[in-house]
């Protein structure tokens, strides 16, 4: 029966199948990676994805415009971005218990939305595949990598971008800085709130997109659509060191993880306490490596500190 | 009729957009309130007038009946995992309550939305302890709390659902569907749907009216047909609607063209099944709305058919029983989308299987 698993045709289309799931991961763990650079912890990661969810499926229900959709996401991440700093920048509000609030509150407005403006479950259209031109008709190659929607390959295009901005520009040392001894920083004029405030929205920004991608893949929204995915990325910012290239690959660990254990229960591979078993594993397997490299890696010193430049 | 609580707005009150949106709520309630207020203050001007004037009061005998009335109705709360106008387990409770409250006076109390165990616990606890005449814990994983509530209020009557257990409490009742009936009818059109020889499934958790559904529908295709192979993938959630989309995609990769799958996050699946253009067959409620084209049949759950035993049971003081929905009582009807075309040939033998179910010379074997 496992040789049904190890074919060509299931491998391929478990791969691609892992990289679709990762995504979502990705764009927000990505996000939630750069404000944590900065110091500032974000646990309301799943509540803004939720929101950015929600306003996806939204505009395209109402519109049936994906790039419409795509930019209520973005803007109902920065809005929740705008709040979140006001709340933990400006306020100086305890990051934990506000990022909890966040996920309580886009947990409950979104259903809330969801309930007074759309009510019973209604489908929308997916997002189409875009097929690369010439890669995607490299045999397996192009199914794994080259044939998804477009959000797939803006979420893995921004590894690079967020590494380059991280590690080569002026803003990603401020960052780092901030993050390090926001003290020094502020000693060499540099705007400790202002960067902080500016990764916030960014990070909210790629959760908020992190949900839309969801909402456009499944091109449906339901109560707690996320589904604990915010928190699993917030786990694959620690899994990744802080690194975009850490985070990508523990994203998609999470991902084909999940794809394989789906394909296993799918081809009646695994079945009954087994199965359950299984359904765990990605979980698991992300705990495991977490344990691992702790010991190895150094969070941000300044992470959830607050800065106030009197004291 | 019934008021909708969600515990997780309470944690946002802090909010403006939340307490401006409840704040509709709250007016609307103030409002009834001022006219319940205006009604009395009516009915006792006119009761007074009738004395003053010496007239036989009949018209505020009869309010005042009505009043009574009003006073009897018997009170409900409902926890429930999902949404109301989930398409699924949930509304088809909701709708069954609508049902019931167009032939019999209740008042029905809602809380849904409490996927998460412990606070549909927290839920029925408030429920219990504000003195309902009867409150109803729709979903399976709500046992667990429910046997510690139900113990602690003996004087409170309670329902749970779905479980042919009533815990061994006497004020407990319990309710549960014979969900295999419709899965085995599902499946037997299906094996006749299939072309590929291969179907999946998108189950929840192997456990209460899904795994009963799933087995069920294994049990038809396999009556229909040996040869086809049925594929069951429980994705260990109700509410992942990603992982269950994925579960159906890898369904129509490894060569199903027929789907099924049972529970709120099957919305997933569903999209797949429309992406694809593949049949899909639902149960719970009628699942046509999700795709008008690839919808073939659906098993509904007319709950009322037990909530008028139940109710009759708790006015009438008897202690817990177990009731189930089946064909024969009514508490089951397939629903067939008239916007997918089904061969009558396959139409004749669903009816005929369903029949069989109803009369009892057919059995799904479990």
């Amino acid at each position: 029966m496992w040789g049904d698993f190890f074919t060509t045709s299931v491998l391929v289309a478990t791969l691609a199948s892992g990289i679709r799931l990762a995504t979502p991961f990705l764009l927000a763990a990505l996000g939630e990676a750069i404000g944590q650079r900065s110091g500032v912890l974000n646990l309301g990661v799943e509540g803004v994805m939720l929101i950015g969810a929600f306003a996806a499926y939204f505009t395209k229900l109402r519109t049936d415009s994906a790039l419409l959709a795509v930019g209520a996401a973005l803007a109902a991440g920065a809005v929740m971005g705008l709040v979140y700093a006001f709340m933990t920048v400006v306020m100086q509000a305890e990051q934990g218990i506000s990022g909890i609030g966040i996920f309580l509150f886009g947990l409950g407005f979104t259903d809330l939305l969801y309930q007074k403006q759309v009510g019973t479950p209604q489908p929308v259209s997916k997002l189409g595949k875009v097929e690369i031109p010439l890669l995607s008709d490299i045999p397996w190659i192009g199914e794994i990598f080259f044939q998804h929607n477009v959000l797939v390959y803006v979420a893995f295009l921004l590894v690079p971008t967020a590494w380059f901005v991280i590690n080569k520009t002026t803003f990603g040392l401020n960052i780092r800085a901030v993050g390090e001894t926001p003290e020094a920083a502020d000693t060499l004029g540099v705007s400790v709130r202002l960067v902080r405030l500016q990764t916030i929205v960014i990070g909210n920004v790629m959760a908020g997109l992190a949900g839309g991608a969801l909402a456009l893949e499944v091109a449906i929204f339901q109560q707690n659509l996320t589904a604990g995915q915010g928190f699993i990325a917030i786990a694959l910012v620690y899994f990744g060191a802080w690194r975009p290239a850490g985070v990508m690959a523990g994203a998609l660990l999470f991902g084909i993880v999940s794809a394989v254990v789906v394909r296993l229960k799918t081809l009646g591979i695994v079945e009954g306490a087994s199965s359950s078993l299984l359904s765990m594993a990605p979980a698991i397997l992300t705990i495991v490596v977490l344990v691992i490299v702790s010991g190895r890696i150094a969070a941000p010193a300044a992470l959830t500190r607050h800065f106030d430049r009197a004291t | 009729m019934r008021t909708t609580t969600r515990a997780a707005t309470a944690a946002l009150a802090t909010l403006a957009l939340v307490a401006t949106a409840c704040g509709s709520d709250a007016e609307e309630a103030v409002d009834d309130a001022v006219d319940e207020v205006e009604e009395v203050a009516d009915d006792a001007e006119e009761a007074v007038e009738g004395e003053v004037d010496d007239e036989p009061a009949e018209a505020p005998a009869e309010e005042t009946t009505d009043d009574a009335a009003d006073a009897e109705a018997l009170t409900i709360g409902i926890v429930a995992p999902s949404a109301v106008n989930d398409l699924a387990f949930t509304q088809s409770m909701i709708d069954s309550l609508d049902r019931v409250g167009e032939e019999r006076d209740i008042d029905v109390q809602v809380t849904d939305g409490t996927f998460i165990v412990e606070d549909g616990g927290a839920a029925l606890r408030g429920y219990a302890e504000s003195g309902l005449d009867l409150v109803i814990a729709h979903g399976t994983q709500y046992g667990g709390p429910l046997a510690e509530i139900a113990a602690e209020f003996p004087d409170t009557t309670f329902a749970w659902g779905t479980s042919a257990d009533n815990l061994g409490l006497d004020n407990v009742f319990a309710y549960t569907v014979r969900s295999d009936q419709g899965g085995y009818v599902n499946g037997l059109m299906a094996a006749q749907i299939t072309d590929s020889g291969t179907i999946g499934v998108v189950g929840p958790v192997e456990a209460g009216d899904a795994a009963l559904y799933v087995d069920g529908f294994v049990a038809g295709a396999a009556a229909q047909d040996p040869a086809v192979s049925v594929n069951v993938n429980y994705i260990e959630s109700f509410s992942d609607v990603a992982l269950a989309a994925e579960a159906a995609t890898a369904f129509v990769e490894s060569g199903a063209d027929v789907l099924t799958g049972t529970a709120q996050m099957v919305v997933g699946a569903t999209g797949v099944a429309v992406d694809q253009g593949i049949p899909w067959f639902g149960t719970q409620s009628d699942q046509a709305p999700l795709g008008a084209d690839i919808v073939v049949a659906s098993q509904e759950y007319h709950w009322e058919v037990i909530l008028t035993q139940i109710f009759d049971a708790v006015e009438a003081g008897e202690p817990g029983q177990v009731f189930e929905l089946t064909f024969e009582n009514g508490g089951l009807e397939m629903i067939f989308n008239e916007g997918y075309a089904l061969d009558d040939a396959i139409r004749t033998a669903a009816d005929e299987a369903i029949a069989g179910l109803s009369d009892g010379s057919l059995a799904t074997g479990l």
